[in-house]
């Protein structure tokens, strides 16, 4: 198992972590915050696959995402502040 | 030059596991917040710096630099943007955190409908 191997597999138990926050709430907000890190958990994990695969359309998918997060990060926090 | 990408790739990604953990077990909003943006935000970093220590190709490196300037200029202004909304929100604290008022007073008359 090479070091990116492990990387991924350290990446998706932060990924179900956050998951399971998502799941068990309690309000909009921390749901949120867990899909932010979700995300990023994602992107880091393309990367990485990018490297692993030899595939380097997917650094292009990396850079598309991490500006389409942001905008989608500021729409869930007008839905925190709608929910009361 | 192999080890320095394994090392920053496997730091990166226990930083986000560490970020997913805090998101997990930290008791309010606002702490998770900080461990969620800030803790992701350097595992990005690292994993970023990481894969363009493994493919040291000029366009691989000059995306991945331009992926870490978006994350790094976007990541404080979104934790930032919902904790505000939550604090807005009037989303139930930790009985030992201290929230500054200014934010609550700032209402959504006064902030003039933008999107945080």
């Amino acid at each position: 198992m090479s070091a990116v191997d492990l990387a991924l597999v350290m990446l998706a138990a932060g990924f179900v972590a956050a998951l399971v926050r998502i799941a068990i709430g309690p309000t909009v907000a921390d749901r949120a915050v867990a899909a932010d890190v979700c995300f990023y958990a994602v992107v880091a994990a393309l990367a990485l696959l990018s490297a692993r695969l030899r595939t380097a359309a997917l650094l292009d998918v990396v850079l598309i995402a991490t500006t389409l997060g942001f905008v989608a990060t500021i729409s869930l926090a007008r839905l925190v502040r709608r929910k009361k | 030059m192999s080890v320095v990408a394994d090392l920053l790739v496997v730091a990166g990604a226990f930083l986000m596991l560490l970020a997913g953990l805090g998101v997990l077990r930290l008791p309010d909003v606002l702490a998770r917040l900080q461990a969620g943006t800030k803790a992701a935000s350097l595992a990005l970093a690292c994993v970023f710096a990481g894969t363009a220590t493994l493919e040291p190709s000029i366009g691989a490196v000059v995306k991945l630099a331009l992926a870490m300037l978006f994350v790094f200029a976007t990541a404080p202004v979104a934790g930032h943007v919902i904790g505000r909304a939550a604090v807005q929100a009037g989303v139930p604290l930790w009985k030992d955190t201290w929230v500054d008022v200014s934010p609550l007073e700032f209402t959504e008359e006064q902030d003039g409908g933008g999107p945080g």
